[in-house]
């Protein structure tokens, strides 16, 4: 059964099992490959897309939750890669490997979105989901405190 | 090294010329258009060392970047030594990662191959001499066109300049006439750029990757789409050397979307039409493994084995490191001071699980795949495919992170058995728990070191014994090991100790041969190594009444390790008490003599929750002399990222495993540092000479022994097992 939604502000529909993950039907369904694999169970974040404007888990966000709703991934957070956001990660010099950052991103994106200047502890807390192996977290943590400063 | 212009390379570059535009690469007589190079080499042109730059008449320049990325930027500081000896203008620079290819070997390890973080200090000379010798054409053609002598002439960014008439010529004007010679100019070390007139080295240039890795564009192996591809898992037998005897292979095969399972030596691959069917239908695998050697691997009982063996003098283990003769100098010592010491297996957790794209087709096999030794990952894919390493196309793709999983490459063999199976391509992903499961972890150890004091507490002899399972025979094989007289260089990284005042030194290893699953893990084995010996300094210091640092400073011979340590006591103030913590300190190295060390100073802060045994660190302070520091910003980066994740391995990773099965699956498990757990951290870099030293595993060896020396300064008690869980802590303080 195809599930129609609004994806990065463009209609989709997409054939595939009701209980398939957003993450494929993002990834290998519509060849966004931005949003990352990373456990599959919720635990670390690099799947990251907004619904509707909340960050989620894209690997425990299955396709039928998804029909009518917006979805944005990091292809839609911005039209240049020039997001707040992005433009603070390239100043702070933030990826190393960078295959979780497109989730780091997201899940920031959706904090500044609420919190226009959030604290350090704000900032931790909205965070501690998203896992960095590469231990960018210093680097994270400065960018989000630059891209509220500079907007 | 320059030498001959090879005539197969010759007539490939000659046919890019009639199709492209006209332009100077090194590596042939004419260039071709600027992504001719990488084509040319790719189809076997055996280019010596100049197959680095290509400059085209409108001023672009291609240079190649022989390594792969993992994310520690080699992929731009590589092109940026290219570009600083021959004087390009960065802006103009495009980097292109080169094919898998001799001409792009890593000087050291003859292959094209990233470990022991030496692949910007391998390539420093190379690529300097590359950069200087294409410089040295574009001035000879210069010089040639403007009838001056070639001293005359100096450079500017991408210019040839002749200030003795005011001439300024661009490098893509010179690149329409030049002929590269037939025999190219040698460079001799003293015509190499001195240190002092860099203009991009040194300087933080901006990463190239950075802004495609914040914008989701930049492509791994497991974002890889082929027209027509199909999916594809692997299932990993769960105990090293085990089979699958038989597995349920109808009812696989019935699963919705599945097009075929098959059973591998080692695995059962699951090939289906979309990622989903082949994971749901993973999850319904049902197999009757064989036993395999693995499964006598019990981690339970191996630390308390392997600290028997240690203990046992009659035991005798391949001896490692030795000067001067430590066991007769420890048998006559005054007194011996003795500590013995643990550690789990650790996984890598790279956050990309592994993958690989493979399309086995009648003329050969196409592979995309990250990982750090593309030269075996094309000899595998070949041998797995059935035809000669000529027949494989391969794309070296950014890892998801490495850290010493992706020096195997058996990830690609599986993709090209799966494409094989089906004779179509295949994109194979595992699944976090089928990585974390059929990992290959930094082995669990047991250490002991022994030392010997003289009747004034002198260090007479010292002695360290590491009881692990072998990394080599797995990664190299057998026969090297054996080359290498048994000596396992994965196993006893880091148990050397040249800059201590320590007149004889014997390390032996203890090979432990339960079957585990074993790697270098991000710091070869200064995770352990350097634990044992960190927290034994510690220990002597305070059995002679002396503050660790002064202990430190006054136990070393060399001035580099003194001042590193000198820098991170005063950047923690260390004299200051703090109420409720403490501070710990340690000496950490990384490198091998020909090469030469870098070296850090680490101090960690701590308090602990005594109810719960719970430490937290507040603050890490380093410092560290990397020799020359090129990308100083970025070395910053990679030391804060060892430091991470040298913390996690302190603090909470910890694999377990029973009858050869891992214990753990996912990250609920297996727990890495997160955000709220990061300390504040302090890093100063200290350069101390002309060359690059190794940085991106260097940070690993400090926070360990760091955070156990806190704890014996907080509470007198000597942490022995790492990593150091509440469980453990509360029995230290039991
Ligand atoms: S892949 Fe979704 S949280 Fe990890
Ligand atoms: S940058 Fe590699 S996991 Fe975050």
């Amino acid at each position: 059964m195809a599930v129609a939604f609004t994806i990065n502000g463009k209609a989709a529909s997409v054939d595939a099992g009701p209980n398939t993950p957003l993450l494929w039907v993002v990834r290998e369904h519509l060849k966004l490959t931005g949003t990352k694999y990373g456990c599959g169970a919720g635990l670390c974040g690099a799947c990251t897309v907004h619904m509707d404007g909340q960050a989620v888990a894209s690997c425990q966000t299955m396709l039928s939750a998804v029909a009518g709703k917006k979805i944005t991934t990091i292809e839609g957070l911005s039209e240049k890669g020039d997001h707040p956001l992005q433009k603070a990660w390239v100043a702070e010099q933030v990826p190393q490997c960078g295959y979780c950052q497109s989730g780091q991103i997201m899940r920031a994106a959706e904090l500044l979105a609420k919190t226009k200047t959030p604290s350090r502890e704000q900032i931790v807390t909205h965070m501690d989901g998203n896992i960095c192996r590469c231990g960018t977290y210093p680097r994270i943590v400065r960018a989000i405190e630059r891209a509220a400063r500079e907007g | 090294m320059n030498k001959h212009i090879d005539k197969k390379a010759l007539k490939v570059s000659r046919r890019g010329f009639v199709g492209g535009a006209a332009g100077v690469s090194f590596s042939f007589a004419l260039g071709g258009s600027l992504l001719d190079a990488g084509e040319a080499l790719a189809q076997g042109a055996s280019g010596k060392l100049n197959a680095y730059v290509t400059i085209a008449t409108d001023g672009g320049i291609v240079i190649m970047t022989p390594a792969p990325e993992m994310g520690q930027g080699v992929n731009t500081v590589l092109p940026l030594i290219i570009a600083e000896e021959l004087d390009a203008d960065w802006s103009k620079v495009k980097v292109q990662q080169a094919p898998v290819n001799a001409a792009y070997n890593h000087p050291i390890f003859r292959g094209q191959y990233q470990v022991a973080s030496l692949t910007t200090r391998g390539y420093w000379m190379p690529l300097r001499t590359a950069g200087a010798q294409a410089r040295r054409v574009l001035l000879d053609a210069a010089a040639q066109r403007w009838g001056v002598p070639v001293t005359e002439l100096t450079t500017e960014p991408s210019m040839v300049v002749h200030a003795g008439s005011g001439r300024k010529m661009g490098y893509g004007e010179i690149a329409g006439f030049a002929q590269t010679p037939e025999k190219l100019p040698e460079i001799k070390p003293e015509d190499l750029k001195p240190v002092a007139r860099f203009r991009l080295l040194g300087k933080d240039v901006q990463r190239i990757d950075i802004a495609e890795k914040s914008s989701g564009k930049m492509l791994y192996a497991s974002d890889v789409q082929v027209p027509g591809m199909l999916y594809g898992t692997i299932a990993r037998a769960p105990r090293r050397g085990s089979a699958p005897k038989s597995f349920n292979r109808d009812e696989i095969k019935a699963q919705p979307g599945i097009v075929e399972a098959v059973a591998f030596d080692d695995a059962v691959g699951i090939i289906g039409n979309t990622v989903e069917a082949v994971f749901a239908a993973r999850h319904k695998l049902k197999a009757d493994w064989s036993e395999g050697r693995g499964a006598k691997n019990n981690s339970e009982t191996e630390t308390q084995d392997y600290l028997a063996h240690v203990r046992d003098p009659s035991r005798k283990g391949v001896v490692v490191r030795q000067t001067g003769d430590a066991n007769a100098a420890i048998a006559g010592a005054a007194k011996v001071v003795s500590g013995e010491y643990t550690t789990d297996y650790v996984y890598h957790a790279q956050m990309e699980p592994l993958s690989c794209t493979a399309s086995v087709t009648p003329d050969g096999v196409e592979v995309w795949a990250g990982t750090q030794w593309p030269t075996k990952s094309v000899a595998e894919a070949a041998k797995a495919a059935g035809v000669g390493p000529e027949k494989v196309k391969f794309h070296t793709m950014q890892m998801g992170g490495g850290f010493g999983r992706r020096a195997y490459v058996e990830y690609v063999v599986d993709a090209v058995m799966l494409s094989k199976a089906v004779g179509k391509p295949v994109k194979m992903i595992q699944s976090r728990e089928d990585d974390l499961r059929a990992g290959k972890f930094r082995p669990l150890t047991a250490q002991k070191i022994d030392v010997g004091l003289d009747a004034n507490g002198k260090v007479v002899g010292w002695r360290h014994r590491i009881a692990a399972e072998s990394v080599y025979p797995d990664l190299y094989g057998q026969a090297r090991l054996d080359n290498d007289k048994g000596v396992d260089f994965i196993v006893i990284a880091g148990a050397d100790m040249p800059f201590y005042d320590v007149p004889a030194h014997v390390a032996d290893h203890i090979y432990e041969q339960n079957g585990a699953r074993v790697a270098a893990w991000r710091g070869i084995a200064a995770g352990y190594t350097n634990f044992a010996i960190e927290a034994m300094i510690d220990d002597l210091a305070r059995q002679a009444g002396k503050d660790p640092v002064e202990y430190r400073l006054a136990l070393f011979k060399d001035p580099r390790g003194k001042k590193v340590i000198e820098r991170a006591a005063q950047l923690a103030d260390w004299g200051r008490k703090r109420e409720g913590r403490a501070l710990g300190i340690s000496f950490a190295k990384l490198g091998i003599p020909p090469v030469g060390f870098s070296m850090i100073g680490t101090v960690a802060e701590i308090s602990l929750d005594r109810p719960s045994g719970k430490i937290k660190v507040h603050n890490l302070w380093c410092a560290a002399d990397v020799g020359l520091p090129l990308q100083p910003s970025n070395i910053v980066a990679q030391i804060e990222g060892s430091l991470v994740f040298s913390l996690g391995a302190a603090l909470k990773e910890r694999i377990t495993t029973r009858n050869g099965q891992v214990e753990q699956s996912n990250f609920h498990d297996y727990e890495v540092l997160r955000m709220s757990e990061m300390p504040e951290i302090k890093v100063e870099v200290i350069s101390s000479g002309p060359i690059p030293l190794p940085v991106g595993e260097l940070a690993i060896g400090g926070p360990i022994p760091a955070v156990a020396n806190a704890f014996l300064a907080l509470t007198g008690k000597r942490l022995t097992a790492a990593p150091f869980t509440p469980d453990r802590v509360k029995k230290a303080l039991a």
